[in-house]
């Protein structure tokens, strides 16, 4: 994933969209961000749902994997001097299901390695302490200048 | 056999208008494939709301994840034999690498194992050739069969 645009956005505003990635406009994702972290939020609509009534775990599972990478843009030292991120192994956990309302999901960093970020997502509604799915995701950074 | 594959092409509209009815496969254009006794074929046609990064033309994670969800989800429902109402647990997907930029994506999960209450899924994406898969997938889906809870 290119993270170049989205890494302008993070630094730059304190919260905006993410319509610089067409699948997050498609979720029509949004960002909050204070001094501990990126938040996303997916607003509810038609176009979410998988059985009636509820999310589709897909969608949630997107959600999760781009508060995953916010939160590895955000975790890089260098703004300015970023490596193109992609998951290696994505792991998704669904303890709720996705009722019909705004969905807010954040990402932390477990270790910020050069070449594999561990990270941990999670995906609430009513309440931060009841997620609604987590998940475990590896990315991998290719660095521009790196000798292969 | 006239019998049987009336009821083969009967089944095989339903679940593709099961499918079409389904919003967010509709929003990411996942449409039916084929299946089979206790497997599942469903098909993404390249659409512009599936890139992460239009730079590259770098699918989603998100919309692969989507399509082997459906998939394993589909393949519970036919060695179910019924669309009971079931809900994943978890999946894991390994991004074995990026599919071709403007590629159509198939994914196709088999239920492998299927108990009361749990069924035990697994599956791959792949870009044209099902031997160099662009993903890997497994997972679990609890199922919540009238008969099966007890009143």
């Amino acid at each position: 994933m290119t993270s170049t645009a989205l890494a302008r956005a993070l630094r730059d505003e304190r919260h905006g969209r993410l319509d610089m990635l067409p699948y997050a406009r498609m979720l029509d994702l949004r960002y909050e961000q204070d001094d501990s972290e990126v938040r996303l939020i997916m607003p509810f609509s038609i176009g979410l749902v998988g059985a009636p009534g509820r999310l589709h775990g897909g969608a949630i599972a997107g959600l999760l994997e781009i508060a995953g990478l916010a939160a590895v843009i955000v975790a890089q030292p260098d703004a300015d001097r970023l490596p193109r991120l992609r998951p290696v192994t994505v792991t998704a956990d669904f303890m709720r299901e996705g009722t019909p309302v705004d969905t807010i999901a954040a990402a932390e960093v477990t270790r910020l390695g050069r070449r594999i970020i561990n990270v941990s997502s999670r995906a609430w509604q009513f309440d931060r302490g009841r997620p609604i799915a987590m998940a475990n995701i590896n990315f991998l950074a290719d660095w521009p200048d790196a000798e292969s | 056999m006239t019998d049987r594959g009336t009821a083969d092409e009967r089944q095989q509209r339903f679940v593709q208008h099961f499918l079409a009815g389904v919003p967010h496969l509709a929003a990411l254009g996942i449409a039916y494939r084929t299946h089979g006794p206790d497997w599942a074929e469903l098909v993404m046609p390249f659409a512009e709301q599936q890139l992460a990064d239009p730079d590259y033309g770098i699918i989603a994670s998100g919309a692969i994840f989507t399509l082997m969800d459906s998939a394993a989800g589909f393949s519970v429902h036919m060695a179910l034999g019924e669309f009971a109402p079931i809900a994943t647990i978890d999946l894991r997907i390994d991004y074995l690498r990026g599919p071709t930029p403007g590629a159509t994506v198939v994914g196709r999960a088999s239920c492998y194992r299927l108990t009361r209450q749990i069924a035990f899924v697994r599956g791959s994406a792949h870009d044209g050739d099902p031997d160099r898969p662009i993903a890997n997938m497994a997972g679990t889906f609890i199922i919540s069969r009238a008969a099966a809870d007890p009143a």
